[in-house]
């Protein structure tokens, strides 16, 4: 007999986001930054001197700058997930395979790469990995940022593998048994029946950690890759002026804010329509 | 190799058991170095010893104030998010988004370079100095950062006990209050467990960050000590273990107390 | 291992099964025969021990030991061929175990396709077919979601047919469904019964049993207590258990 009392509801994360379910154009935090933002404008234009141009001159005249750099850390932040997320589901596979040490080693794999921090792991790829590969005949340079991105790749891959091994444990048994009851190999259960039916389970976490991917992209600024993290240093100190400061890192931070914050709500979005169905 | 074991061996058994003295272990990866060229000074380096152990016990300590900060503002902060007024919520959700969408970077340089730039008190020599250190900013901006996260981490173990658990402690004449600390609180905050435990862990991760701002943990002493001897390809690997396994120790002591608090016959 | 199997001999045939998980012993000796075109419905108190010997028939679970035969293929065997085994006897569940993310239409194609590898017009005509004999031809494109449980127990059904095996092994497949569709379910496996299937019925539902069975086996604790055609069996009961069991749901 199934009890229909709630004993405990299901546990829900994200509750802040379905308080505020807009779209980004009208939601009270986005507003609250800008309003930050126009606010520390307003106070840097009250401190500069005279013959000075304005503090939202200034900005304005390094905004096609920085939204070069913004693109490089969208497209690492790319590469970065679409490789990491073809190499987690072989991990994860890995990480479900039916012999013990295919699984021990994925376990180990996937262990270390997700406890090792990811500006570690950044230092490593930078420093260690060469700076040009030979591939058959070619030399190919690998630049800062190409080894920054195969540092970034690496605990996506571990993260992936992770969801895989969720999601695969989620389905419930019934479906193997009713596979097998038809006579499906393993491998077919997986392909026709398990799969399919975890990549809805995923996406959202999966979206998630895309989120999560951007916002690491700055990190590639410490080990020396020209994003817009680096750029705005570079802004600043070639500006000199200290009440330039404060809005040009709110300025950042609201770039990289409007950019995660649709995917946030998106995510919530699908997440409650997955439930559901 | 097999020579150096020996020595090893030779050694310890020549040193007073009773004193500990830890030269002859430290003395074999010197050797090690001169029989294979793997550099790792800080062993037997006491100077570079002593600053990596430094910047080890820097670490630990950052990773563990920030973990109890941000335990504390997820626990207030949920508690804000239950009230009734509508700008106190809103407050709350807009600091909650914000530390949540953007880099947890560019939240430290704001924080110690725009904030910090402010905030300058002049100490005795009329010099303007920051008005708290760069491991403080680091600490004040680590646990914002995911306090944020914890806050949705509680609201969401809150809001996953049923209503009529409430009305049934209020009818064995809990009053509210008790109500929400005897009986809302032990179960939110065992159902939160596995989130939490998920963020302290990337919380833990993290802390690397502040080596943006000078911050003296292990991955900045460790560039320092590989610039110094020019040993890069040792020290990574010296650091990539100590991470995974200090990260490791976490992840394993909280999946113990985790199993130990876990409610039986939920399946979240 | 495969003996000639020929209709006098039993389709499938369980002789000293045993089976134990961990160290209690859920089947402890069982031996049933079930003829071609019989019906056998075994009815006992909840416990592992029906399930799981429906179960090891289609070697879903190994048995530790005796044999199973199923139409003379040995079951307990290290080099079994599954395949095989599994084309000979169909399983339907209690929770139906629908493909989720599939129409009801392919759910029933997707065995015939992917296993057997028939051509794809004969298995979506069969299917329609098996469709229309469970009642259910409109429902081809619904998800198993949009169903009530005891359509989707019937697609079960279906699903299974389309295998086409020479028996079928029903697993208490109405005890999760609303009272009002237990009876489009149960009315289903008469008739498959009325058309000569072979079928084991593990059940609650004793009217049920009463009316369709052939044989009915009494098990509780491993070991068949009793067995016996229903006219007998409902009236005659010899063993105390039975009795008292009997007495509990009648």
């Amino acid at each position: 007999m199934i009890s229909h009392l709630p004993v405990l509801k299901p546990f829900r994360l994200q509750s802040t986001a379905h308080d505020f379910p807009l779209s980004p154009f009208t939601a009270r935090n986005g507003i609250l930054l800008f309003v930050a933002l126009m606010l520390s404008i307003g106070v840097g234009e009250a401190q500069a001197g005279p013959g000075v141009p304005s503090i939202l001159a200034t900005i304005l005249k390094w905004t096609p700058l920085l939204a070069q750099g913004f693109a490089l850390n969208i497209a690492m932040s790319f590469l970065a997930m679409a490789i990491g997320t073809v190499l987690g589901l072989a991990l994860g596979l890995g990480l479900i395979a039916v012999t013990r040490p295919v699984r021990a080693i994925s376990w180990l794999i996937t262990q270390f790469f997700r406890n090792a921090p990811w500006l570690v792991l950044l230092f490593y790829c930078i420093l260690l990995m060469p700076f040009e590969v030979r591939i058959g005949g070619a030399i190919v340079p690998l630049p800062g940022w190409a080894k920054s991105t195969a540092g970034l790749a690496l605990p996506v891959m571990a993260n992936v593998a992770e969801l895989v091994r969720g999601a695969v444990r989620s389905i419930p048994s019934g479906q193997w048994e009713a596979a097998e009851a038809l006579a499906f190999t393993r491998l077919a259960t997986l392909r026709l029946v398990i799969l399919p039916q975890c990549v809805k389970r995923m996406t959202p976490p999966w979206m998630n950690l895309y989120a999560i991917v951007v916002v690491a992209t700055p990190l590639t600024s410490i080990v020396g890759v020209s994003e817009a993290m680096t750029l705005t240093g570079d802004v600043l100190s070639s500006e000199g002026r200290p009440e330039l400061l404060v809005p040009m890192y709110l300025y950042l931070l609201s770039w990289f804010f409007i950019y995660c914050y649709p995917i946030a709500l998106a995510t919530v979005a699908l997440e409650r329509r997955f439930q559901v169905s | 190799m097999g020579h150096l074991a020996v020595g090893f061996l030779e050694e310890s058994a020549r040193t007073d058991p009773v004193s500990m003295d830890l030269t002859p272990f430290w003395d074999w990866f010197r050797e090690l170095n001169a029989a294979t060229g793997i550099k790792l000074t800080i062993f037997y380096d006491a100077f570079d010893r002593t600053r990596f152990i430094n910047g080890f016990l820097t670490s630990v300590r950052l990773m563990a104030l920030c973990i109890v900060a941000s335990v504390v503002i997820g626990i207030a902060g949920a508690w804000v998010q239950g009230s009734r007024l509508r700008l106190l919520r809103a407050v709350m959700a807009a600091y909650v988004q914000f530390f949540r969408n953007t880099p947890p970077l560019v939240q430290l340089y704001f924080f110690y370079f725009a904030l910090g730039s402010y905030l300058r008190v002049t100490n005795d020599i009329g010099l303007a100095v920051p008005i708290v250190s760069n491991f403080t900013w680091a600490a004040i901006c680590l646990s914002l950062y995911a306090g944020a996260f914890n806050v949705e981490i509680f609201r969401a173990g809150i809001e996953a006990v049923p209503n009529e658990t409430v009305e049934a402690a209020e009818a064995l004449g809990y009053s509210r209050l008790r109500a929400y600390v005897h009986v809302i609180l032990p179960l939110a905050f065992r159902i939160s467990l596995p989130a939490l435990n998920n963020n302290l862990v990337n919380l833990v991760k993290t802390t690397t960050i502040a080596y943006a701002i000078a911050v003296p943990e292990m991955l900045y002493v460790a560039n320092q000590i590989w610039s110094d001897e020019l040993n890069v390809p040792e020290m990574m690997n010296v650091l990539l273990v100590i991470y995974v396994l200090l990260v490791g120790i976490v992840v394993y002591v909280m999946g113990r107390w985790e199993r130990a608090m876990r409610v039986p016959g939920y399946m979240p | 291992m495969t003996c000639a199997w020929t209709p006098d001999q039993p389709l499938i045939r369980m002789r000293d099964v045993h089976k134990k998980f961990g160290a209690t012993t859920v089947i402890d000796g069982i031996s049933i025969d079930v003829m071609k075109g019989e019906v056998i419905c075994i009815i006992g108190p909840s416990g592992a021990g029906k399930s799981t010997l429906l179960r090891c028939i289609n070697a879903l679970v190994s048995i530790d030991s005796g044999s199973i035969l199923v139409a003379g293929q040995e079951v307990n065997d290290p080099k079994l061929d599954k395949l095989k085994l599994r084309r000979k006897v169909g399983m339907v569940f209690q929770q139906y175990n629908l493909f989720p993310h599939r129409t009801a239409l392919a759910n029933i194609m997707m065995a015939p396709l992917h296993v057997l590898k028939r051509d794809r017009v004969d298995v979506e005509a069969e299917a329609r077919a098996l469709m229309r004999k469970v009642r259910l031809d409109g429902k081809e494109h619904s998800y198993p979601g949009e169903l009530s449980g005891g359509q989707q127990q019937r697609v079960a059904i279906a699903r299974s047919l389309a295998m086409q095996p020479a028996a079928m092994l029903f697993d208490e497949v109405t005890a999760a469904l609303d009272p009002e569709t237990v009876k489009e379910v149960l009315v289903t496996i008469r008739e498959l019964a009325e058309e000569g299937m072979t079928c084991v019925i593990v059940t609650h539902e004793m009217g049920f049993a009463r009316e369709v069975a052939d044989q009915i086996y009494f098990t509780d604790r491993g070991v068949v207590v009793e067995q016996g055609p229903p006219a007998e069996f409902f009236t005659n009961c010899r063993d105390e258990r039975t009795r008292r069991f009997l007495s509990q749901i009648l």
